[in-house]
């Protein structure tokens, strides 16, 4: 796609500075993409980039269809899509712009130190319906969760949940910063923020005996955490404003994006 | 032309001034066409936007009626229209929005109707020249600050000390409630037993006030043991959305009640009728349709308000056990609808966007058969008054 973006920006005679970049996919990876997007675009005038956020899965599709010159993915390609993709002639390639860690957060008076994976979701099932099951005061567990809109519950949901349901009593919030403050306000509830959300009025639990730093998530120690991707068709050619874009998130400034919007930003080259 | 011909016909002497007046008669009737359209016009743009936004909706909605999932919409309380497959069930979304309308009218009917007969009839004319603005006050906060208090003070004070809170609403709920069926029921004593009147008028009333006064004792013990969990729950969204419907349901009724004029109640009281009397058998009666309307208008209030409950009520799509336990959390259709639409689902259509529409519709029903039922309230009243 880049090579014959490029291609056409020689046959029309125009500076490279008057490319156009369509970016879909993710609406997780959509804010990141967003904020690089407006960076680029006060940088070098005439650059028009659009971002679209239609999910993962149209992300792809809209790659594989030719449509969109980077696709934001919240999960790698799966194996028929990259077959879709080799079947239309397109080279799906994969960039790493991000770590995502969902810290599972409780309030800060709660005697729970750690749990496993197993356990928080057996309490999003509500299986396990009260504190005293995991060592804490005899006091039901009031769940909090993102919204079903969210990239955040989408991670949650995919890491933890594996496909089984939040039970029917979890209350649903509209954002992270909602979260906390709920979990801060209620001693008896557990909640789940990105990492950039922990600060010292919520305590984060150490799941399955791993802390969720920065550095365990990079690791891929912490269990509840993933990588975003950019996905592009074949390696865009270095000095294209593409292949400029993809490398962003390994400068200063692309880091500092990534980690203001809450994520963790993959180490600088 | 051929009008000319009856026109000199009606008006036999027809001079040339008469002619000319009737030229300019024909100019102020097509002025009068004129303007008659125009008003017409005007008044048809609200109409037409409320049969855009019908259509509209019902258009957005319709994808959604052709999925296998309607039966599913009325009859589950399953909502998880993120999964792979998908469950659109709005039972538990429905009944929420219900809970949270029929706590608001609990608080919002009795203080507002309460307040505007102080108003209107009670109060001082200099009192209430304040009393009245201050509560328009309210109808001037943005719902997004009532939603934030709801959260950030409400919530963790019923966590913190819903016990008492609930004990002291028993109390100011339960006393006023004793107190008034106490003495009315000791007039009613009074009023069989022929003979020594005051007496038993005391007797009865003190006997009543004694035994409500133990059972308001003992709920209010009974409640101020109870531990709430989670403060973001239907009764926080009830307490606000009440206090967000009252200057809706004051104003209006305290409106009708003026509206039924000085002579009336002049009328009453020339009649030996006190206060109390007139204000029961008079004034309440003669005021019904307006007082209807006032308390429709303020469900409606309620039933609308989208941010408080998306802020406050915990969004949790399941029917309380038992059904009026309104200390968990619930969703509403508002905060679904308003949570739940995302970008993203508009630029695929998807059944997860056209079924917030249906949603959106069922709303609308809603609301226009309320309206409805109003105004045949009305009327059935406003015709009961005339015969």
């Amino acid at each position: 796609m880049a090579a014959l973006a490029a291609a056409t920006l020689v046959a029309a005679g125009v500076s490279a500075q008057d490319a156009k970049i369509v970016i879909d996919g993710s609406t997780t990876v959509g804010p990141i993409a967003k904020q690089f997007a407006e960076h680029f675009m006060k940088e070098k005038k005439g650059l028009n980039i659009t971002v679209g956020e239609s999910g993962s899965g149209n992300g792809a599709k809209s790659l594989i269809n030719g449509t969109c010159d980077i696709a934001t993915m919240s999960r790698a390609m799966k194996g028929e899509e990259v077959e879709a993709a080799k079947g239309k002639g397109v080279n799906a390639v994969q960039h790493v712009v991000a770590f995502d860690g969902l810290a599972i957060v409780v309030h800060p008076s709660n005697p729970v130190q750690g749990l496993t994976v197993a356990q928080v979701r057996d309490v999003y099932l509500g299986k396990v319906k009260s504190w005293k099951d995991l060592g804490g005061p005899d006091k039901p567990i009031v769940l909090i969760s993102r919204d079903t809109n969210s990239g955040t519950y989408e991670a949650f949901e995919g890491l933890v949940m594996k496909k089984e349901k939040i039970a029917e009593g979890a209350e649903y919030v509209g954002s992270s910063g909602a979260i906390r403050q709920r979990v801060q306000s209620t001693p008896a509830a557990i909640g789940y923020v990105g990492l950039g959300f922990v600060d010292e009025t919520v305590k984060a639990l150490v799941i399955d005996g791993v802390a969720p730093t920065a550095e365990t998530v990079l690791s891929k120690q912490y269990p509840v955490s993933r990588e975003l991707y950019l996905y592009t068709n074949g390696d865009p050619k270095a000095g294209t404003a593409l292949a400029e874009f993809v490398g962003f998130c390994k400068t200063e400034k692309g880091r500092q994006i990534v980690s203001d919007i809450g994520f963790v930003p993959v180490p600088a080259k | 032309m051929p009008s000319t011909e009856p026109q000199s016909d009606r008006r036999p002497a027809a001079a040339p001034s008469l002619m000319m007046s009737g030229r300019r008669q024909r100019w102020t009737r097509w002025k009068e066409r004129l303007g008659r359209s125009l008003l017409f016009l005007v008044a048809s743009v609200s109409t037409l936007a409320v049969v855009f936004i019908v259509y509209y909706i019902a258009r957005e909605a319709f994808p959604f009626f052709r999925t296998g999932h309607v039966g599913e919409f009325f009859a589950s309380t399953r909502w998880y229209p993120s999964r792979e497959p998908p469950e659109f069930g709005v039972l538990a979304i429905l009944v929420g929005s219900g809970l949270v309308t029929l706590g608001a009218i609990v608080v919002a009917v009795p203080l507002g109707l309460a307040a505007s007969i102080c108003l209107s009839d009670v109060l001082p004319f200099g009192l209430r020249q304040v009393v009245k603005p201050v509560i328009e006050i309210l109808a001037a906060i943005p719902s997004v600050a009532y939603g934030f208090f709801a959260l950030v003070v409400l919530a963790p004070l019923l966590q913190e000390r819903g016990g008492h809170l609930l004990s002291i609403a028993a109390w100011m709920v339960g006393a006023p409630v004793v107190a008034l069926a106490a003495v009315v029921l000791g007039d009613l004593a009074a009023g069989r037993l022929r003979g020594r009147r005051t007496a038993a008028r005391a007797i009865v009333t003190l006997a009543l006030l004694a035994a409500g006064g133990a059972a308001v004792w003992l709920l209010a013990r009974r409640v101020g043991g109870v531990a709430i969990d989670s403060g973001t729950n239907a009764l926080n969204v009830s307490i606000v959305l009440g206090i967000m419907a009252l200057p809706t349901v004051v104003s209006v009724s305290e409106d009708a009640l003026q509206a039924v004029g000085r002579e009336l109640r002049e009328g009453s009281y020339a009649c030996g009728a006190t206060r109390a009397e007139t204000l029961l058998r008079v004034v309440l009666p003669a005021a019904s349709s307006g007082l209807m309307a006032a308390v429709i208008l303020g469900i409606m209030r309620a039933i609308g308000e989208t941010m408080v409950v998306w802020m406050a009520s915990g969004n949790a799509a399941q029917i309380p056990r038992p059904w009026f336990n309104a200390l968990l959390p619930v969703r509403t259709l508002t905060a679904t609808i308003a949570g739940d639409m995302g970008e993203a689902d508009q630029v695929t259509g998807s059944t997860r966007y056209s079924v917030l529409f249906a949603m959106a519709l069922v709303l609308l029903v809603i609301s226009l058969f309320m309206n409805t039922a109003s105004e045949v309230a009305v009327r059935r009243t406003r015709r009961k008054l005339r015969a």
